[in-house]
């Protein structure tokens, strides 16, 4: 007679499950970001760099978080045409002589993100900021897109 | 996809927490490997690497500025990076160093003496 090891088979279900749960994970988040939006990043291949773009708001402002890791402050550009936000810029090749690269996964060269903002904004009062490889820009909303209550007196 | 999942079991549960795989970059000289690694959203204080049975590991956990207001537009990914490389055996494992400006990780992977490229002389 031989003797087997007695194991928990819940403890054995456990790995499992916890991939499976993963990939109803990734599912869920296919579902949950716009179609489209995940799209144009996976298409990275065919159309440059398109760095995430985050917009935010609040009664004050529009806030813009764009993903651009190593990048130079002065080659990032931004600008404001026609309540359209456009963020530009190149990265630039580091690689020197004598390097080679064995595999690159990384983007080099020009790219170029616009978004339409969803309401007026005071273009003399953006101000921008760049920390750990995140782009911040903060815009202010203009006077009269500003959520204002009003009273109704009622007689 | 490129989602990777490390299981923890505390007590009964396995918990399970989700990375994204970095983009990253090898670049080879007769000298080193240099790997750079796309990291936005982690600095110094977030950034863990650690070399154990010849994997170079780097995890990187993002400290995203805090913004007021309700999220309208969505495409980045909420989850911390992780990414495990195999280390070439030619590689000197006890003079890796590595830097991290502007959410890019760099890493310097020196090669080890005896395996630089070198001429031998005949007389």
């Amino acid at each position: 007679m031989s003797l087997i090891r007695y194991q928990n088979p819940e403890a054995a279900a456990w790995p499992a499950f916890g991939r499976l749960s993963t990939l109803r994970d990734e599912l869920d988040s296919l579902f949950e970001l716009p179609f489209w939006s995940n799209f144009g990043r996976q298409t990275q291949l065919f159309s440059g760099w398109t760095p995430a773009l985050d917009l935010y708001q609040n009664n004050d402002n529009i806030v813009a978080m764009i993903e651009l890791p190593g990048m130079q402050k002065e080659d990032i550009e931004i600008s404001l045409h026609d309540g359209m936000l456009t963020i530009s810029g190149e990265r630039k090749d580091e690689t020197q002589d004598g390097e080679r690269a064995e595999r690159s996964e990384r983007y080099v060269g020009t790219f170029r993100r616009s978004v339409t903002l969803p309401t007026r904004v005071d273009a003399n009062k953006v101000n921008a900021t760049y920390k750990d490889g995140i782009l911040t820009v903060t815009l202010p909303k203009a006077e009269e897109a500003k959520p204002k209550q009003i009273q109704v007196n009622v007689s | 996809m490129n989602t990777t999942v490390r299981e923890s079991r505390n007590g009964q549960r396995a918990q399970a927490e989700q990375f994204v795989a970095p983009i990253s970059s090898v670049i080879e000289d007769p000298e080193k490997y240099l790997l750079h690694l796309e990291m936005p959203g982690v600095n110094k204080e977030g950034l863990e690497i650690a070399v154990e049975n010849n994997e170079l590991t780097i995890l990187g956990r993002r400290s995203l500025p805090s913004i007021e207001g309700v999220l309208i537009h969505r495409e980045s990914r909420p989850h911390d990076f992780r990414r495990t490389f195999e280390l070439d055996p030619s590689i000197d494992t006890g003079r890796i160093a590595g830097k991290i400006d502007q959410g890019v990780v760099m890493l310097t992977l020196p090669k080890a003496e005896q395996v630089k490229p070198r001429k031998i002389k005949v007389d």
